[in-house]
């Protein structure tokens, strides 16, 4: 990962976009979900977007292309949802191990054709892992603040399996996103953790990226933003940021403070704007890059790419805007209190 | 540029982040089963909702952490901790701040991280049990992301001295940061704080050794922390807080400068070093330094200063400084803390400043008494002070009383309040009022305006008093098992009368199962039992709001239905046995081998007037704790963190009112006893020979199946059979404590409800001393079977005497109809002027009475249930009509609630 860090301390890196908005182009019907292979699994599987990592390989292979030719150092592995407790609603648990296996090979395969062609731009691949459709510090039940709905070792279990799928699949980093619940991404740091300690190999980066949900300038779980970042340092990450609910235009004020507070890198992948009347997204390309040129101006960033809403497109013109501007230099970590 | 400083930080739903300017973290230590007795009882009772309220004062009270310790042999640690942990997340006044998980069993750490996203501090882990399991435990703290405490402890023991702990802490760090991976800021040590002051001279230099540590602890590892448990220190002057507080804040003075970052402590308790009374602070800096301590002179010095202080007593300051607030301010300041001082005048005032007297009600003293009601229910008020607050009010209503009636006849059309009315009463036949008082007087504070029938109200006047006056709802209250029936009567009654008000149940002997299967189906418009006074309040607010009233219905009947439903299940799981196998399964005692002791007397011996000063000395006080609702082990109790200072308040008003009655002589302690020839007819009835006639008196025996080698007991068991041969004895006694009334009227006048609850109370222990006296008298004299007794009050409560007195009505003899045959052998109502209601109340309400059984092997039990084959056979040698002693002995028999 020499090159990597190498990368950041030259320039800002950039992310790719949005996935779902990608594959929701493709207008896939619920017999192109299920392929060949799935095309008598007992439930619907559409809307199952990591489930395409096995039957429409092809296209995600082709999204990862679309991103980097658009500019992205960084590619996400489709897997957003890719564990055994996300994966219930589907019934294919099972597949879980597979699917994120296969979701980064396909990403380390398109990105290693690119490092090819100019091997002064290294591609990566980060195995994307997201929040789970449960939370471990939330009651489901509002009478019953006490009662979970998700327990610490179930997933603690699931996300332990699908860091073993990403790792044996190639990914070089893995980015645990959209953190609703601080608790579900401390299980993911203690999987990952515990998984490099027992199998004994190197640990890959980890870029650690939350979401703030609302003005209150809170997570879901009602951290506040540093209260956050205290809670899951001990991830030693390489990258601490921000993604998702929040336009750039919401999303500046908190970046600007992780910006200063973070002793690691700082990343930021806001969505195209807020969702209009019909739930799309509307902010232009050149719009979102002129919010990310700012940031890149004042020094907050290292890492930058879209969330929900953007495109290709959009990649490209924040990759065009920044190139210019020097990455956030990361602070000096005093060992003394002066 | 930007830098990054290696603070320790910590988070909860916010950060903590412990900068040099910080000064000292305080850990707030209340919820610890293993330090507060009444947080682990909430626990241990599953009231987490309370224990949360625990929490929530800490935080309050200026905690920036708080310590969670689910360490105790009777709780599933992982269990508990986990659920007070979950229920902690969804709290964010709690949340806010890190938590401390504290446990000596790693698996209750694990569980405790677990649950929660901010960063904790583990508490603690140690290289006790050697290096790989501190390794492996410190490596699963670290996976957490936790701080971790360190405490001084090796494979050789817990460090006592500078050095050990020096050498102990310095191995762990460079374990932890070396072999670990830990941040330096991550670690904080625990260098053991041990008590001083002990007498023991190796026990002195302990503070001294802890603050030493610190500060080399702190020279060489500057960025570790270091922490402790500050109460340890002082733990020789327990019961003494003012000692204590000036020692811990002496102690902190010096170990935060030698650079000591938090301790657990008691936030609310510290005082201000500078604050200290010079002499006092002398005194502990030299325990604490160890200075001018040879022969241990400081440590002798410390502890006569704390015998004048105790001697002393605590002095009052009144802290005039809130004279000068707002009128307004001042009433709630009165209210809050019960000062009846300036009462008059500032209603007055008050009055002057508002439109209408009503207004003054309506508007400052309703405000206030609702934030007395908020910290009652917040558990920051006692039960107590609830009580002197309610005094206030009245005080303050009786002062606005004649203008309200002034107004009222100059205009009849003026609105005249519209609070929601609460009828209470105790019913027909019951004469106990103490938990009815008390419910009146926390129902009146919240704004219900309360129509108290008193005791002995038969059902008509209670239901024709509801509906003319209108009320909200009706609570019944009973103390005797005869009372249910009555209850249950007017539930049916309610019914008939087609009334549609919430009936409220409440009373010793009430319960949650009786009212659920007796009561409840009874009436269909809302029959819920509530258990004590304080939570009258919230079942009354449920029920008086007419959106939460429906739900708050709806849930009580699905509780009770299911109540009704385990009832009908569980009641098959015992097992009855025969009544004649029963009587055969009798007590085994050889009778040839004892010999009877014959009483001084025979026939009765009555007291007109007996000491009361000395009897005065055999009041078990926990029970008048539990009436006031703090409950707990006395004298314990009144060293409780939480309720203690209330507790102790309390029982300093007692005492000086006991004193008051004793002195002036406002109560008589009357009482008789007797011992007459008994023997059995070999089975359960005990023959009783009074002169030249006879008195039979029937027992109840057990009938639940029992483990092999167990008998089923019977009272009689205990008298001798006729056939041994052995001429036997049984006593009696009835005690009473008269002349109450005047007194609780004068306090009543005076809307002195505080007073009039605890005189009531006084007289219930009185009456419980004075039998608690007599019984040693008749052991010792009397009849003297144990002229060789010494026990003291605590041996007498926990019943180390030999021979019982069980009270007819209790659960050795459960029928209160065989207290006829006892006051009749007794000398009747003349002798002690104890009254019998129709449902064989004892009036006056602070009176006892029982047998009395001197055979070594008697003892308490209670009958539990019995079957129809032992009730016919009951009725026959009662001579009883089996209508009748069904309905006496309804609450014992099989297939009842």
């Amino acid at each position: 990962m020499t090159d990597l860090k190498k990368a950041l301390q030259e320039r800002i890196l950039v992310l790719d976009g949005a996935m779902g908005t990608m594959i929701q182009r493709h207008r896939l019907s619920e017999a192109d979900y299920r392929g060949e292979r799935f095309k008598d699994w007992p439930s619907d599987v559409k809307g199952n977007n990591d489930l395409l990592c096995l039957t429409q390989p092809a296209i995600i292979e082709s999204i990862h292309r679309e991103y980097l030719s658009a500019g992205s150092d960084i590619i996400e592995t489709n897997t957003f949802n890719a564990q055994r407790v996300s994966l219930a609603d589907y019934h294919m648990e099972s597949l879980a191990y597979e699917i994120n296996f296969e979701a980064a090979k396909i990403a380390k395969k398109a990105a290693a054709e690119f490092t090819a062609q100019t091997p002064g731009k290294p591609r990566f691949v980060a195995g994307a892992i997201g929040p789970m459709n449960k939370t471990l510090s939330l009651s489901p039940d509002v009478n019953n603040p006490g009662f979970r709905g998700l327990l610490w070792d179930e997933a603690v279990a699931a996300y332990y399996e699908q860091v073993s799928g990403l790792v044996d699949g190639g990914a070089d980093l893995l980015l645990i996103e959209t953190i609703f619940d601080t608790l579900n991404a401390k299980a993911a740091i203690f999987a990952i953790k515990k998984y490099f300690q027992d199998t004994k190999k190197p640990e890959l980066p980890i870029m650690i990226s939350g979401t703030i949900t609302d003005a209150s300038g809170r997570t879901l779980s009602g951290q506040t933003l540093e209260a956050f970042y205290i809670s899951l340092m001990h991830a030693k990450p390489l990258s601490i940021g921000l993604n998702c609910a929040l336009g750039a235009a919401d999303m500046r004020s908190h970046i600007e403070e992780l910006s200063h507070i973070a002793s690691c890198y700082t990343s930021a992948y806001p969505n195209a704007g807020l969702p209009n009347t019909m739930g799309e997204y509307d902010e232009q390309p050149e719009q979102t890059a002129h919010f990310l040129e700012d940031w890149a101006r004042e020094g907050f960033v290292n890492i930058v790419g879209g969330c929900c809403g953007t495109t290709p497109d959009h990649i490209r013109h924040i990759a065009e805007h920044v190139k210019q501007f020097k990455p956030r230099q990361l602070p000096v970590v005093e060992t003394a209190i002066a | 540029m930007n830098s990054i400083k290696p603070y320790l930080r910590l988070a909860g739903l916010e950060p903590l982040v412990v900068r040099p300017e910080t000064n000292f973290v305080n850990i707030g230590e209340r919820t610890n089963v293993t330090g507060s007795k009444m947080f682990a009882r909430l626990i241990r009772e599953n009231k987490y909702e309370e224990a949360l309220s625990v929490a929530r004062q800490q935080v309050e009270n200026g905690a920036q952490v708080i310590d969670v310790n689910m360490d105790d042999a009777l709780l599933d640690g992982v269990h508990a901790m986990t659920t007070f942990l979950n229920l902690v997340q969804s709290e964010p006044d709690i949340a806010r701040i890190p938590i401390m998980i504290d446990s000596s069993k790693f698996e209750i750490i694990e569980a405790g991280l677990k649950c929660v996203q901010g960063k904790c501090i583990v508490n603690s882990i140690s290289m006790k049990e050697g290096e790989e399991k501190f390794i492996r435990e410190a490596n699963i703290c670290r996976l957490f992301g936790a701080a971790v405490v360190v405490m001084a402890f090796d494979e050789k023991g817990q460090a006592d001295t500078l050095e050990r702990k020096v050498e102990i802490c310095t191995r762990a760090y460079k374990i932890l940061t070396e072999k670990v991976g830990f941040d330096p800021q991550d670690i904080i040590f625990d260098p053991n704080i041990f008590a001083i002051a002990t007498g023991l001279e190796e026990h002195n230099n302990y503070a001294v050794d802890f603050i030493e540590a610190t500060r080399i602890i702190k020279r060489n590892m500057p960025l570790a922390k270091v922490s402790g448990g500050v109460s340890n220190l002082s733990f020789s002057f327990r019961g003494n807080d003012h000692v204590r507080e000036a020692m811990h804040s002496v102690f902190l003075f010096h170990a935060i400068k030698a650079g000591m970052d938090m301790g657990i402590v008691n936030a609310g308790q510290l005082v201000v070093y500078d604050e200290i009374e010079p002499a006092l602070r002398e005194l502990c800096e030299d325990v604490i330094l160890n200075r001018n301590n040879d022969n241990n002179e400081a440590t002798e010095k410390l502890i006569n200063f704390a015998e004048t202080v105790k001697a002393k007593g605590k002095e009052i300051i009144k802290d005039e400084a809130w004279r000068k607030d707002t009128v307004e301010a001042r009433l709630t300041h009165s209210l809050i803390n019960g000062i009846t001082d300036y009462i008059d005048i500032d209603t007055e005032e008050a009055r002057l400043k508002y439109p209408r007297p009503l207004d003054v009600i309506e508007g400052p003293l309703m405000d206030g008494m609702n934030v007395v009601g908020d910290l009652f229910g917040a558990g920051k008020m006692f039960l107590p002070q609830v009580v002197k607050s309610a005094r206030v009010m009245k005080k303050s209503v009786a002062w606005l009383f004649p203008f309200i009636e002034e107004e009222k006849k100059n205009n009849p059309l003026a609105k005249q309040g519209s609070a929601a009315k609460i009828l209470l009463a105790t019913v027909k036949g019951d004469v106990h009022d103490i938990g009815k008082n008390i419910v009146g007087v926390v129902l009146g504070c919240n704004g219900y305006d309360i129509i108290d029938l008193g005791v002995m109200v038969p059902a008509d006047k209670i239901l024709d008093t509801a509906i003319k006056e209108k009320v909200d709802i009706i609570g019944l209250s009973g103390l005797i098992t005869p009372s249910l029936d009555e209850m249950v009567h007017i539930a049916h009654e309610m019914k008939r009368r087609g009334m549609v008000l919430p009936l409220l149940i409440g009373g010793a002997t009430t319960s949650r199962m009786h009212t659920a299967v007796k009561i409840a189906p009874q009436y269909d418009h809302g029959v819920v039992h509530v258990l004590d006074a304080s939570r009258s309040v919230t079942v009354a607010g449920s029920l008086l709001n007419e959106e939460s009233k429906k739900k708050f219905l709806q849930d009580t009947g699905s509780e009770y239905e299911k109540l009704r439903d385990d009832f009908q299940r569980k009641r098959t799981i015992k097992q009855y046995i025969d009544f004649n196998a029963a009587q055969k399964n009798k007590v085994q005692i050889n009778w040839a081998d004892y010999n009877p002791v014959v009483p001084g007397f025979t026939g009765t011996k009555a007291f007109d007037a007996a000491d009361l000063d000395l009897i005065s000395r055999y009041i078990d006080w926990g029970p008048f704790f539990i009436a006031w609702e703090l409950g707990g082990r006395f004298p314990q109790l009144l060293e409780d963190e939480v309720i203690g200072k209330e507790a102790t308040k309390l029982f300093e008003d007692a005492k000086s009112l006991l004193h008051k009655i004793i002195k002036e002589k406002w109560l008589t302690a009357k009482g008789v006893v007797g011992f007459w020839p008994a023997n059995t007819d070999g089975a359960d009835t005990i023959v009783v020979k009074r002169g030249d006639s006879v008195v039979k008196l029937e027992a109840i025996r057990q009938q639940i199946k029992k483990a092999p080698g167990q008998p089923n007991f019977s009272l009689a068991d205990f008298i001798a059979p006729a056939d041994t041969g052995k001429p036997d004895f049984i006593g009696a006694f009835s005690v009473t404590i008269d002349g109450i009334e005047e007194h609780i009227k004068r306090f009543q006048d005076n809307h002195d409800d505080y007073n009039k609850i605890m005189l009531q109370a006084l007289a219930d222990r009185l009456a419980e001393a004075f039998a608690e006296w007599l019984h040693e008298q008749v052991r010792k004299e009397f009849w003297g079977y144990a002229k060789d007794e010494h026990l003291n009050t605590e041996g007498l409560i926990r019943e180390e005497y030999t021979g019982i007195r069980p009270a007819p009505g209790y659960p050795a003899c459960p029928d209160h109809t065989e207290k006829i045959k006892l006051f009749d052998l007794l000398g009747g109502e003349k002798s002690t002027g104890i009254h019998l209601t129709e449902s064989l109340a004892m009036y006056p309400a602070s009176s006892v009475c029982g047998w009395y059984f001197a055979h070594p092997q008697s003892q308490y039990f209670g009958v539990g249930k019995i079957k129809p084959d032992q009730l016919e056979d009951y009725a026959q040698r009662k001579q009883m009509p089996l209508e009748e002693v069904t309905r006496w002995l309804r609450p014992i028999l099989e297939d009842e609630a």
